[in-house]
């Protein structure tokens, strides 16, 4: 406590030398600040370090205190934190994801934050922080989803990037018969399923209808979602995925991909790091966006939105307000979403992103070829518990897709009772 | 006045104590204990009858549903397959005792180095749950796993262990009765140290010889450690949780989950929002695990009553 309060009071003096160039942004705040975060994988941990380390430069007087969970465990435990124990600022997930605590009131609305001019850049992704007119959480990176392949076996096979599905099932074909797999998919933890489902649906019957069947509007067992699934399992006979993709977490499907027995997968910007690091350069890595389906439908994509909240249990909200601030603000946001940072999009539309071949062929995509909307992914988009037994259908559909009828079934008679 | 009122009813507390001392007495030694039992253990399980009733996701307000969840119950296909697996897990699960049984006669002879094997075929049992649950998983993984690789060598081809819905349970329960099997063996090394080498001489001298020995002269005297290993298998097969949550998270689409982990998965999960739902799957696991209670109970109270 004595060397605490030395240090405080060093800071104090450092900061009364350098009177207000510290305090470019407003007052020097004082106090506690108490961060969880989910940022426990390598590159993310280093960048809520960082970031809580240059705020506290802006702030010598702020006692920041950060623990990082391990994201996986994190989606559990914050039920127990948001209750007891609160923290000042947490992590989570945009769009229908954030629903069970705004419900429960556990997060703070901060529309205030919002009216500040500073986060004018952020309009874009205004509309997945707010749910019932309010704003619950800001933002802090998203990312490109779409199908990333292995350019010198397209190149060796003579194929170009598909533009329509016919073109994705001959290209497919051409690499089966090359002995290959199309796609590697680990589906064990069944999400990957969903970002298949979430682009054939988008790509057969638009990003409204896709919302709408989110949010429960739509029945499962309709000709439109029947559409989808017959489309993927034209994909499904053809034997395009990798064999016992059931066994498999997503990262445990990139060696496939790796060592060349499966061309692409469809997947977040997230891979990209990984696969690099496994030895696919930029010329033997590249990235398409998923090709059309129904010429009639617009083109839409899934971006997910990882953010910040303030729970409404926190003591100490006006330094909470003033990190979230910090974290959207341009500069920020350009640092820490770089190629050798999270290396993904800055939610800033002030901010540069930087010169990585996927992520400015990502914001290109999804800042002029995303015309029909912009999703965040089927378990954020749909209720918690609709997510959960979707999924599991997805999952048994790849396998058993002889069994479409039970799965949709089922599916109706669980939306019946989760959407009320 | 005062005073003698106290000094009165002091003495008279005195000699209360006194006069009750010898039921007081356990009773204070056994309190500690009961009140844990019961703030852990009882009561829980009446706010799990409780909780079933409700509709509540854990964060807001709950709301009164009666049995709503029951009837839910009674036509969820996970909720039957989960129980399925239970069954299963029950049943094969007991494959350890006489695996164990086996394992001990074979290890139960004074050679050079028996320390050492005993102690190889106790360790399973040693390291985590989660680690035998990681080994096992990398030795069925189809494409690069050890069963597949030695199944190649007989011709045979590769099976995907644990993404199929009709091994997977079966796959689970062999990891587990790697370690349930070491459990077993040393209960029952420590049992036939007990076996009287008298009756053993007795048995030799009447003729008794190999499976007849075995089955006459020596089960029978280790009958309390074949209780202990019955009660603690049950135990394990109904604690399968950590083994299915590391190797398949309960899937290939759910087919490998138990109640206790449909429980978890509804109720705790990432994606589980239903306390009440959660605490009717707990209140029927409960009452199957009552079955196997009361009837240990009850064989346990008549031995007690036979002595």
């Amino acid at each position: 406590m004595r060397s605490y309060f030395k240090a405080s009071v060093a800071a104090l003096g450092l900061v009364a030398a350098m009177t207000t160039g510290a305090s470019a942004d407003g007052h020097a705040l004082s106090g506690d600040l108490v961060i969880f975060s989910d940022m426990s994988n390598p590159a993310p941990r280093a960048v809520m370090e960082g970031m809580v380390e240059r705020f506290g430069e802006m702030h010598p007087d702020l006692n920041i205190e950060l623990t990082i969970i391990d994201r996986e465990a994190y989606k559990t435990q914050i039920r127990n934190f948001l209750t007891a124990n609160t923290p000042d600022v947490a992590n989570w997930y945009a769009a229908n994801r954030m629903r069970p605590y705004v419900d429960a009131g556990l997060f703070e609305d901060i529309s205030d934050v919002w009216a500040d001019e500073e986060l004018a850049g952020l309009a874009s992704t205004k509309g997945a922080m707010t749910l019932d007119g309010k704003q619950w959480g800001v933002p802090y990176t998203y990312y490109q989803w779409g199908v990333y392949y292995r350019k010198d076996i397209y190149e060796e096979l003579g194929l170009n990037e598909p533009a329509t599905f016919d073109e994705m099932k001959s290209n497919c074909q051409a690499i089966l018969d090359s002995g290959r797999k199309c796609y590697t998919i680990g589906t064990k933890f069944l999400w990957t399923a969903g970002g298949w489902f979430d682009y054939l649906n988008m790509r057969t019957n638009g990003y409204d209808f896709h919302s709408e069947l989110m949010a429960g509007k739509h029945k499962w067992d309709s000709d439109e979602v029947r559409a989808t699934f017959a489309n993927w399992r034209e994909l499904l006979d053809m034997g395009a995925f990798v064999d016992n993709h059931t066994s498999y977490s997503w990262q445990e499907s990139l060696p496939f991909i790796v060592s060349g027995d499966a061309a692409a997968i469809l997947k977040g910007n997230f891979a990209v790091p990984p696969l690099r690091e496994a030895g696919l350069d930029d010329s033997k890595l590249d990235f398409y966006q998923f090709p059309s389906i129904n010429a009639d439908v617009e083109l839409a994509e899934d971006a997910p939105t990882d953010t910040f909240h303030i729970p409404s249990g926190a003591a100490n909200k006006d330094n909470a307000k003033a990190f979230l601030k910090f974290v959207v603000s341009a500069e920020n946001q350009t640092m820490i979403n770089a190629g050798d940072a999270l290396g993904q999009l800055p939610v800033n539309a002030n901010s540069s992103v930087d010169d990585d071949k996927f992520l400015k062929e990502g914001f290109e995509m999804l800042s002029s070829n995303s015309p029909g909307g912009v999703a965040q992914f089927f378990d954020r988009d749909a209720p918690a518990e609709m997510a959960k037994v979707g999924m599991e259908g997805l999952q048994e559909f790849m396998v058993k897709p002889d069994n479409l009828d039970k799965i949709l079934a089922r599916l109706d008679k669980a939306a019946s009772r989760i959407y009320k | 006045m005062a005073d003698t009122a106290f000094t009165s009813s002091s003495a008279n507390q005195q000699s209360w104590m006194k006069r009750n001392k010898l039921i007081i007495t356990p009773w204070m030694f056994l309190l500690p204990g009961i009140l844990f039992f019961a703030v852990y253990v009882i009561i829980p399980i009446f706010q799990s009858f409780y909780y079933s009733t409700l509709d509540w996701d854990g964060l807001g307000a709950a709301e009164y549903v009666g049995m709503a969840n029951y009837a839910e119950l009674w036509d969820d296909d996970a909720f039957y397959v989960s129980l399925r697996n239970n069954f299963i897990w029950l049943f094969l699960y007991l494959l350890a005792i006489p695996g164990g049984l086996t394992i001990a006669l074979l290890l139960n002879q004074k050679v050079f180095g028996i320390r050492l094997y005993k102690s190889l075929f106790f360790f399973p049992f040693v390291i985590s749950q989660v680690v035998v649950g990681l080994v096992f998983t990398w030795f069925y993984d189809p494409t690069f796993g050890l069963l597949n690789i030695i199944l190649g060598w007989v011709g045979l081809g590769p099976i995907n262990v644990l993404g199929d819905e009709a091994y997977v349970t079966y796959g689970i329960i062999a990891a587990g009765l790697w370690p349930q099997t070491a459990y077993c063996m040393i209960l029952y090394l420590t049992g036939l140290n007990a076996v009287d080498p008298e009756q053993i001489e007795a048995g030799r001298l009447d003729g008794a010889k190999r499976l007849k020995m075995l089955w006459y002269v020596v089960i029978p005297q280790l009958k309390p450690a074949t209780f202990i290993a019955f009660v603690v298998t049950i135990i394990g097969a109904l604690r399968s949780f950590d083994l299915i949550s590391i190797m398949t998270n309960g899937g290939p689409f759910g087919e490998s989950r138990v109640l206790s982990f449909y429980m978890f998965e509804v109720a705790l999960s990432e994606y589980g929002f239903r306390m009440g739902y959660g605490a009717a799957i707990a209140v029927v696991l409960f009452l199957i695990m009552l079955v196997f209670i009361a009837s240990f109970l009850r064989s346990m109270y008549k031995e007690e009553k036979g002595r």
